[in-house]
């Protein structure tokens, strides 16, 4: 039943309603297994409805999604396809349901019928996962947004999930709290070969990735690693993104006559560029 | 300022009574309630008054907590003895002091609506002091479940007040921070009649609305997402299991009941 690609959209249109607005043109994308995608788009570009459709949150107007094989669009899969791909939301406060730690990380295990005498021990191997298992009895208001979006993150672990889709799960969080919840997806994702996609309006987030997706206007208009993407900073600039700093900043430096090469994405391949260049000198 | 509100009145301590299952207590305080309202003596009350403070000493909560519990009804408790006291009707001429006139009935009245006020609000908040509210809606859920066949929502009811509780510190929060923002651009919300001050919680109120709809969608998505569909096929972290703890703390309100009956036939 398992196709080649772990998530995979064919031809896929999405319309929110009979004659509205259509979030998503006739998109066809396949991610394989275990790789770190990160969804570029500015608002609007209907990144977020493609998160939705990858867990059968919304069904394709036209065209399929799968899941492991799985059509989203099949009735019979969508508590094995919304286990399978777990979905973590942008404002942390909205998506914890328990006034318990604990109690929050079980609510997926509660709702797919694990039994009771299982639960402690994934609950707790879920939470140290995302290094939170000191806090499991503590109530969630209390907590740091970056420590919210990381039981959210649990919750979906408890539940041994393949895929990890996090809509834009970093963008209410202070800087501390961003790197935290990007290293642990970053460590998840190699640790357990947990797809991810990432969906980000912050460049340097990106970079991250193995893999970078561009939409626009419900489209996928650039795809590649980051480098390759990001080479192409006018054409980002043209779908209303930025690129990332460093890659900025090359940018200035050689439009004042210092010969980087092209393809700066961090703070590391910046020094390493300049101590190229001084070698040289 | 409206930080201070804290969730239910639970007392975490540990103690034979916070152990017991929470259907247990809720049976025991529905059991409390019926035998407050048997006893007619009132010598009847002593077996109840009895009852009770084993049961707060077992609970380990401390009396001034328990005397706190009766603080707001004094107004309510003062009004029903006085009331009684001056008006009722029938019985034995007890005192003439003017056109004040007490009663034997009267005084009779007074002191059991009083006692009886007391001994509710006193047993009901051992069972929210010793049950965590999770826990109590828990249990709420497990006792109305028979219901379910007649199409009463049991596991709905539990889980929207679950929410309930779990949105409060948020909203709260929430609500103070508009209130800020509005008295930052000169909203008054603490002066003026009653009239002026709730005209004043409307731009309080829209956007806390607004808000609250805006979280519910939220999180309606995000529980879908999590695998939620109803209580069907669900199972609990938490089992709820009766011990022998609980068997015997339902034996001493049957007893409680059996004593109270058998003072209405004595007399």
């Amino acid at each position: 039943m398992a196709g080649p690609f772990h998530l995979q959209l064919d031809h896929v249109t999405y319309q929110y309603e009979q004659g509205g607005k259509t979030a998503v043109k006739d998109m066809s994308l396949a991610i394989p297994r275990g790789q770190f995608v990160a969804l570029l788009g500015h608002n609007g570009s209907g990144k977020s409805t493609v998160a939705k459709l990858l867990n059968g949150l919304f069904t394709p107007t036209v065209g399929t999604v799968q899941v492991s094989g799985m059509d989203t669009a099949d009735p019979k899969f969508v508590w094995e396809i919304r286990r399978r791909a777990g979905m973590v939301f942008q404002n942390p406060d909205n998506q914890i349901v328990a006034t318990q730690v604990r109690d929050d990380v079980a609510f997926g295990l509660e709702n797919i019928g694990v039994p009771s005498a299982e639960m402690p021990e994934r609950i707790e191997r879920a939470l140290s996962d995302v290094n939170m298992l000191e806090f499991a009895d503590r109530a969630p208001h209390l907590l740091s947004g970056g420590q919210k979006q990381r039981i959210a993150i649990a919750g979906i672990l408890a539940m041994e999930p393949e895929a990890l889709i996090l809509d834009e799960a970093t963008a209410m969080l202070d800087p501390s709290g961003r790197k935290d919840v990007l290293e642990t997806v970053r460590r998840l994702n190699t640790e357990k070969q947990i797809t991810v996609v990432w969906i980000t309006h912050f460049m340097q987030e990106a970079t991250q990735a193995d893999r970078v997706i561009v939409m626009h206007e419900g489209s996928a208009v650039m795809d590649g690693t980051p480098r390759e993407v990001f080479a192409q900073a006018d054409m980002i600039r043209g779908y209303r993104l930025d690129v990332p700093p460093m890659t900025k900043l090359a940018e200035t430096l050689r439009s004042r006559g210092i010969a980087l090469s092209g393809d700066i994405l961090s703070v590391d391949d910046m020094i390493g560029e300049v101590r190229r260049l001084a070698h040289r000198a | 300022m409206l930080r201070d509100i804290t969730l239910g009145q639970y007392y975490p301590v540990d103690s034979p009574v916070h152990r017991l299952d929470p259907r247990t207590k809720i049976l025991m305080t529905v059991g409390f309630v019926v035998a407050v309202f048997l006893v007619t003596e009132l010598w009847g009350y002593l077996v109840v008054l009895a009852f009770l403070a084993l049961a707060i000493y077992l609970s380990r909560l401390p009396i001034k907590m328990m005397l706190r519990s009766i603080r707001p009804l004094r107004i309510l408790l003062i009004f029903t003895f006085v009331l009684n006291l001056f008006f009722g009707a029938g019985g034995r001429e007890l005192l003439r002091w003017g056109f004040v006139v007490i009663r034997d009935e009267g005084l009779n009245n007074a002191v059991h609506f009083s006692l009886r006020l007391v001994f509710l609000v006193v047993g009901s908040s051992i069972l929210t002091l010793t049950t965590a509210p999770v826990t109590l809606t828990d249990g709420i859920e497990k006792l109305a479940s028979p219901l379910k066949r007649i199409g009463f929502p049991a596991h709905e009811m539990a889980m929207m007040m679950t929410i309930a509780l779990r949105f409060i510190p948020t909203l709260t929060e929430e609500a103070d921070k508009i209130m800020k923002a509005q008295t930052a651009r000169g909203a008054d919300f603490t002066s003026g009649n009653l009239k002026q001050r709730a005209t004043a919680m409307i731009p309080l109120l829209v956007p806390l609305f607004v808000s609250a709809f805006r979280r519910a969608g939220d999180l309606a998505m995000a529980m879908e997402a999590r695998c939620y569909h109803g209580g069907e096929g669900r199972t609990r972290l938490h089992v709820l299991k009766f011990g022998a703890a609980d068997f015997s703390a339902l034996a001493a309100v049957g007893l409680l009941i059996f004593l109270t009956v058998l003072q209405r036939r004595v007399m």
